[in-house]
């Protein structure tokens, strides 16, 4: 049915009950918004992890990773061996007001050292501050969550799968193993003196 | 000498009240289209709720500089806001809230009220005209051609009530309402409400100063001060609009209780009518310019007429 007016006294009735619902405002610095799992909010590093691979550095499209290093000697350990080298980590610093929160840094680490964190609140007054070094970054890594939980029937981590066949080597090794020492008669007198012992 | 001191508090009581009301309104308006739009609106000021936004927007406004462009008239510049402003005070102190609690109790009422409220129009023109700006210019000169348009229609609708009460003293009005004007009163108070809209410039009547097109027409080189006394005159008008459509067509005291809180059943309609003039301002986009005119002239006149050709039959049947 139509009557003049009858727009009218809808767009009337639409603002009306929206008066009455709920506002949809973010009350931000009151109450901190929930935010999604692998939120890109800062990214953390773990130093320990690090190789100085510079991969990170390589396929950063804005280039705001510094990553400086040297090379350590460790003496060989047996004589007339090779001595080895070691990269170690003297800088690694993320310019955050050129990053891109791309996370190509974070897919390209092949040692999980960097992650990110939903951390937001780093704003600062000078735009040098927002290079953050090391240090820095490796505090980041304490606000990291722990990875989100597969979904049901989802595919194994490929890391659990070759943990699991390593496990499973090891068993059926200790199983072949087993037989052939309660078989084997030179294996029970070898034993034996031991059973003495104890 | 208690009569000075009468007059005194009368007048003391209306200024309280010109400059209370209006933020009341603007406070209202804040929070009630921030909820139609699903927002919360101010919640910082005064700690409750944003209660003191319009405060600490005023005091903002006082300390910013005051400006006067180049080129402007600066002495038509600097009145004009004034002129827009002092009108709706005036037009308040007629406009009675109660029996016998009105700033001064004019026979002639209703003739002066719309009178002075012509008045507060020019202050916009005169702003938009010595601005020396072509967004001005363009909006005063719409402000003048809505004015010209709504002020027929708005006057016919109060006639239509003066000749329905036969007196043009708002209490006299008051005093001669009965509840079935509703019905009776109906055109008029639509078209009374529409024109009034449109005479202080409110949205969806907000041509002059639309702000997508021209800049903020009239007021585009106000700031400071002068720029929030421009504010608070749409304010006042809000007000005043509201207080009079409450006055003619609501039966301003009248209600359960009227020996009593007859002033609270003033103010509560005055206030209903004043969140209509928000909740219209929230739900409808602005009217065009050559829409306006139509709506003016081809809508509220014919409109208007043909209520005062009712009241007349009315008021001859009665008589």
């Amino acid at each position: 049915m139509n009557w003049p007016g009858k727009g009218l006294a809808k767009g009337l009735a639409v603002t009306f009950r929206q008066m009455t619902r709920r506002s949809v405002t973010a009350h931000y610095p009151d109450a901190l918004p929930e935010l999604p799992p692998r939120t890109r909010g800062v990214i953390a590093l773990i130093e320990e992890n690090c190789t100085s691979c510079m991969l990170c550095a390589r396929e950063c499209p804005a280039w705001c990773i510094y990553i400086d290093s040297h090379k350590d000697v460790i003496p060989a350990t047996t004589e007339g061996g090779k001595d080895k080298t070691r990269n170690v980590l003297d800088r690694f610093a993320i310019d955050f007001s050129l990053c891109m929160y791309c996370s190509i840094c974070v897919e390209a680490c092949p040692f999980d050292a960097l992650h990110w964190s939903p951390e937001f609140e780093y704003a600062e007054l000078d735009i040098r501050e927002l290079t953050h070094e090391k240090d820095r970054l490796r505090d980041w890594m304490w606000t990291v969550p722990a990875p989100v939980a597969l979904d049901p029937g989802a595919e194994e981590a490929k890391e659990i799968g070759v943990a699991e066949k390593a496990a499973e080597r090891a068993a059926a090794a200790q199983r072949v193993v087993e037989p052939v020492e309660t078989t084997t008669g030179d294996l029970d007198k070898l034993d034996q003196p031991k059973e003495g012992d104890t | 000498m208690s009569e000075t001191l009468e007059t005194v508090l009368r007048l003391a009581g209306v200024l309280v009240a010109f400059l209370l009301v209006p933020l009341l309104v603007g406070q209202v308006e804040h929070k009630a289209m921030a909820h139609m739009q699903g927002r919360v609106g101010p919640m910082y000021a005064g700690a409750f709720h944003g209660w003191a936004q319009l405060v600490a927007d005023g005091v903002k406004f006082v300390q910013k500089e005051d400006v006067v462009p180049a080129a402007a008239d600066r002495m038509v510049f600097k009145i004009a806001p004034a002129v827009a402003l002092v009108p709706y005070l005036v037009a308040m102190l007629v406009i009675p809230i109660g029996p016998g609690l009105v700033g001064q109790d004019l026979d002639v009422g209703l003739f002066f009220v719309i009178a002075v409220m012509g008045v507060g129009v020019v202050g916009s023109l005169m702003g938009g005209w010595s601005s020396a700006n072509k967004f001005s210019l363009l909006g005063g000169i719409r402000v003048a051609a809505q004015l010209m348009a709504y002020e027929l229609p708005f006057v016919l609708a109060a006639a239509s009530v003066a000749m329905a009460a036969g007196t043009l003293s708002l209490t006299g009005i008051v005093e001669a309402w009965n509840p079935w004007w509703l019905l009776w009163q109906a055109i008029a108070a639509v078209v009374f409400f529409v024109s009034g809209l449109a005479e202080v410039q409110r949205p969806p009547f907000d041509m002059p100063v639309a702000d997508a097109e021209i800049v903020f027409g009239p007021y585009t080189e106000y700031g400071g001060l002068r720029f929030a006394l421009f504010i608070l005159a749409e304010y006042a008008g809000i007000v005043v609009l509201s207080a009079l459509t409450a006055v003619l067509f609501l039966g301003g005291w009248r209600g359960p209780f009227e020996d009593q809180l007859g002033w609270l059943w003033t103010l509560l309609k005055t206030m209903a009518v004043a969140f209509v003039v928000i909740w219209v301002r929230v739900a409808y986009p602005r009217l065009r310019e050559d829409q306006l005119q139509r709506l003016a002239w081809q809508g509220l006149v014919p409109l208007a007429l043909l209520q005062l050709a009712i009241t007349a039959v009315g008021a001859v049947m009665t008589a």
